[in-house]
């Protein structure tokens, strides 16, 4: 059993359980359904995790295979194969998404469980599975494109789950255009490594690349930022990132799945895949990595202020890619994938834990609300608390590890880059501060109504359902939230797929504990051989400097976190007030949505109408009525012939008979 | 003497034609048609088409004209009016008569038969005499002759169905 | 006397009746210009089977005034329906067959 064909098999998988389930909705009871979704990626992972056997029997060096089911589109020069590549990035991200794909179908299964669409819901999340599998997997430009474009339309899809609430379809529907404008980028990139490439396969086109292109000329610095296009739609950086906090209208498997731990993660990918490309421009690697710590250091203003919590989780999210996004930008490839893994971890966890909670709270997601579930469900606050000690970096957890990692890296490149180290420590503290902004706001105090309802009876809270962005009352047919809510204590799958996830965030950055073992790094190092960058390496002083010092700034911040939010309630409003202007601004989230309104949508929509008005109504009704009045004049003319008067007949047979006896008279002459 | 009689017949039959189509009274023009008929059979005559002159006076003027003349009594005719509903027919009608004698006249004369610059070869004594045609007839025509009779008794047939009364116009 | 004139007074004839096919309104007319025509037609087969010199044309002459006489019968038997019902004789107001 070859590498390809177990690559072969983590596609097939979720394929299959999408179809299944999407053509069977009607025949399979519900817990069939979860189940088949939830055994397929099971499955996927298990085949990856062969694949990763078979690819670890191979020499380092001879860790790459592509291999292509048939021939695409060999026509005119192109040669199109459907084709995928199997080397130890693929297969990292392969586990990495099967694997927390594995838990959060396994988290869906119970919290799904009262939905009327359950069967459309993992339909659609095993369909996302595979087109992210086939975005990761794929061998060649074209069909990562196709795995970008799918990974584009599921996430639209399950975004408008809820269809019938008409703020998730505009959410849907913002998503969707603005990755739309990033595909749009990564065409043209691939049109223009087509042009003067030749190719669109991956060996062909890193092989030949340094040798066609000189470093910065302009064509490889237009790819690369054409590239840099689609991964900031997808991976939400500035100034795509509006449709992120859109997106948590999403059930929240959904945007634990998705807007955590994968698709955002993709853009992330393909920098990382097209590294050889970036190193010959060196301009748009810069590029990306100060919009990468641009939005690092936005997303985390903006998390410190949110008060509905999935959305702040989300800031969170756009914040830690911006480091991730950063780090393979400047080189650090193994740093950033190893933050990307151990980000999974921990981002999943905690939108399951907020999922949990919100679910207790009727759906309600408004922090301000919320307020004693530490007693009231210990299970879930456990785990947030793991969680959110992770994303904080608190020294031990996995995100210690790994973002520190980056930040090292940085500092061993040197010259400008120390920039990114000090801000990205300086983001760092931010992060530790809105992390446990959220677990002291949520766990401890007084329990709130809820929270109070759970501890003496156990029930979870209940309310007429109404959409809890616009207050509107919703009912509970398809197309909306289902009428129960599902907390993890007594859904046993929940506990599970949460208990797994708050021991890797815990203890997944073990594998990469700088000078004892380096896990990734090794793994990963054949896919960026020959990659200079990538041959620079901190040294172990500066790796434990930096770890000593992310380990500092992260307690520090947990402590600001408890003086604001424990000790001294008061001290949040009145630093709201003495910073109100940038206050309002991060609240406003630094108003970009406003912005975009204005430069883009205005005058979009103000051609349309000019397109309606002028061209529509004008030019083409009149070109079409034009015609319809010409051929009805034409026709009325002709009608007149046929009046019913017979002397007018014979008027005609005459006048046709001396007019073929003069023509027959004339040219006999 | 020849050219007289030609002539004066060749009046007859315009004046007959004339007459048709100018009369205002659908009586009259039957006279008139009737005029120009045996004028017509005279210059059959001339032409020493002696049975087909015979013809035209007993089938024509005979049977045919008399059939007229009892419609035109049973119907009777009051004048037309004045008024011309197509525009454009009282001035065109003269226009394509003229047009078509004139192409028909030129279409005959420039032709390049000499023979009609001439008053015909010279025929025996038999010429245009029953005789000749009954022999035609039954010889070489056999068919067109026994068509015409088939054509004869359709026409027969179809005459007494469109005049025969219905039974609702009966009661 | 030459063959000519009797051609040329055919067409003379031929042309008068069309004309007056064109200008008369009363059915019974339009029928008698009709007979006009044949007439014109039957001269001019006369006269040229003078000019031939065989007697075909007269025979033909002779089919061409049975197959009137048919022609006759029928028109005739259509305008005497037609004022049993009636229906105004007047061509211009028979028009059913309009597009």
């Amino acid at each position: 059993m070859s590498v390809s064909f177990w690559a072969w098999l983590v596609l097939l998988f979720p394929l299959l359980g999408s179809i299944v389930i999407g053509l069977g909705f009607r025949a399979l009871p519900q817990k069939v359904a979860g189940a088949i979704g939830t055994i397929s990626i099971g499955l996927a992972f298990a085949c990856g995790i062969a694949a990763l056997v078979s690819l670890l029997g191979d020499e380092p060096e001879a860790r790459h295979h592509a291999s292509s089911l048939w021939d695409y589109a060999s026509v005119a020069g192109l040669d199109i194969k459907l084709g995928i590549f199997v080397d130890p990035l693929s297969i990292f991200m392969v586990l990495v998404v099967t694997g927390v794909s594995t838990l959060i179908h396994l988290y869906s299964y119970g919290y799904m469980q009262s939905d009327e669409g359950y069967h459309r819901f993992f339909s659609y999340l095993n369909f996302f599975v595979f087109s992210m599998l086939l975005l990761v997997l794929a061998g060649n430009f074209v069909l990562l494109i196709v795995g970008w474009a799918f990974v584009g339309f599921a996430s639209y899809a399950l975004i408008s789950f809820w269809y019938r609430r008409e703020t998730a379809t505009r959410a849907g529907m913002k998503a969707f255009v603005i990755n739309v404008v990033g595909d749009i980028g990564l065409v043209l990139a691939a049109f223009l490594i087509f042009r003067e490439l030749g190719s669109f396969d991956y060996g062909e086109v890193f092989e030949k690349a340094p040798e066609v292109f000189t470093t910065n000329e302009w064509t490889i610095v237009a790819i690369c930022l054409l590239l840099l296009v689609g991964a900031f739609a997808k991976s939400a950086q500035l100034p795509l990132h509006t449709w992120l906090p859109d997106a948590m209208e999403g059930p929240t498997p959904v945007s634990s799945l998705i807007h955590a731990a994968t698709m955002v993660t993709a853009g992330v990918y393909l920098i990382a895949r097209t590294h050889v490309l970036f190193e010959l421009a060196p301009t748009a690697a810069d590029v990306a990595a100060f919009v990468g710590l641009a939005t690092l250091l936005v997303a985390a203003t903006m998390a410190l202020v949110m008060t509905d919590l999935k959305r702040a989780i989300a800031y969170s999210t756009m914040s830690q890619i911006g480091y991730m996004i950063m780090g393979v930008s400047i080189g650090a490839y193994s740093a950033g994938m190893f933050h990307l893994m151990t980000h999974a971890f921990f981002k999943a966890l905690l939108f399951m834990a907020a999922g949990s909670i919100i679910a207790a709270m009727a759906n309600d997601q408004n922090i301000d609300r919320m307020s004693g579930f530490g007693k009231a469900m210990r299970f879930t606050s456990i785990t947030f608390v793991c969680g959110a000690l992770a994303l904080a970096a608190f020294p031990g957890t996995s995100g210690f590890f790994s973002k520190d990692e980056i930040l090292a890296f940085a500092e061993a490149r040197g010259g400008m880059y120390l920039i990114f180290t000090v801000l990205g420590y300086v983001g760092a503290l931010m992060t530790a501060v809105y992390s446990f902004r959220l677990v002291f706001r949520v766990l401890p105090g007084r329990p709130c109504p809820e929270a109070q309802e759970l501890i003496e009876t156990g029930h979870v809270a209940h309310e007429a359902p109404k959409n809890p962005a616009t207050g509107e009352p919703e009912d509970t047919d398809v197309g909306f939230p289902g009428p129960e809510h599902h907390i993890a204590e007594q859904s046993l799958p929940m506990r599970v797929a949460m208990a797994v996830l708050a021991f890797l965030s815990l203890v997944g950055g073990l594998v990469q504990v700088p000078g004892i073992d380096e896990v990734i790094t090794k793994f990963l190092e054949p896919v960026w051989e020959g990659s200079p960058l990538a041959a620079i390496e901190p040294t172990l002083g500066q790796d434990y400097t930096g770890l000593g010092i992310g380990g500092v700034i992260a307690i520090v911040g947990i402590g600001i976190a408890y003086l604001l939010y424990v000790r001294e309630p008061e001290r949040p409003r009145q630093l709201e007030q003495r910073l109100r202007p940038l206050h309002t601004l991060f609240v406003n989230k630094w108003y970009f949505d406003e912005a975009i309104d204005f430069l883009v949508v205005r005058p979009a929509l103000a051609v349309g109408r000019f397109a309606n008005r002028v061209f529509e109504r004008i030019v083409v009704d009149g070109l079409v009525t034009g015609t319809e009045g010409t051929v009805r004049g034409a026709g009325g003319v002709v009608r007149a012939v046929q009046n019913g008067f017979v002397r007018s007949y014979a008027l005609l047979l005459i006048a046709g008979f001396a007019g073929l006896a003069l023509y027959f008279l004339l040219s006999s002459s | 003497m020849e050219e007289v009689l030609f002539f004066g017949s060749a009046l007859g039959a315009l004046g007959g034609a004339l007459g048709v189509i100018a009369m205002r009274n659908p009586f009259y023009s039957v006279l008139a048609l009737i005029v120009h008929l045996f004028s017509l059979a005279a210059l059959f005559l001339l032409l020493t088409s002696a049975f087909v002159a015979a013809a035209q006076v007993v089938v024509y003027a005979g049977a045919v004209m008399v059939l007229y003349v009892f419609v035109v009594a049973y119907v009777g005719g009051g004048g037309e009016s004045a008024w011309e509903p197509i525009p454009g027919q009282r001035f065109l009608a003269p226009l394509l008569g003229i047009a078509l004698f004139v192409e028909l006249s030129v279409a005959v004369l420039s032709s390049s038969l000499l023979a009609l610059g001439e008053g015909g070869p010279d025929v025996q004594a038999g010429f245009g005499d029953p005789a000749a045609i009954g022999r035609l007839l039954l010889e070489k025509f056999l068919l067109p002759f026994e068509a015409s009779s088939i054509l004869l008794l359709l026409a027969a047939v179809g005459a007494i169905v469109l005049a025969a009364r219905r039974r609702e116009e009966a009661a | 006397m030459n063959i000519e004139w009797f051609i040329v007074l055919s067409a003379l004839l031929f042309a008068t009746g069309a004309m007056g096919i064109l200008i008369r309104r009363s059915p019974m007319v339009i029928l008698l210009c009709l007979e006009l025509m044949l007439n014109a037609g039957n001269l001019a087969l006369v006269a040229f089977s003078r000019m031939v010199g065989n007697g075909q044309g007269q025979v033909f002459a002779v089919i061409v005034m049975v197959i009137a006489a048919c022609e006759v019968v029928v028109g005739l038997g259509l305008i005497v329906a037609i004022f049993r019902r009636r229906l105004p004789l007047n061509v211009d107001d028979l028009r059913e067959l309009r597009g």
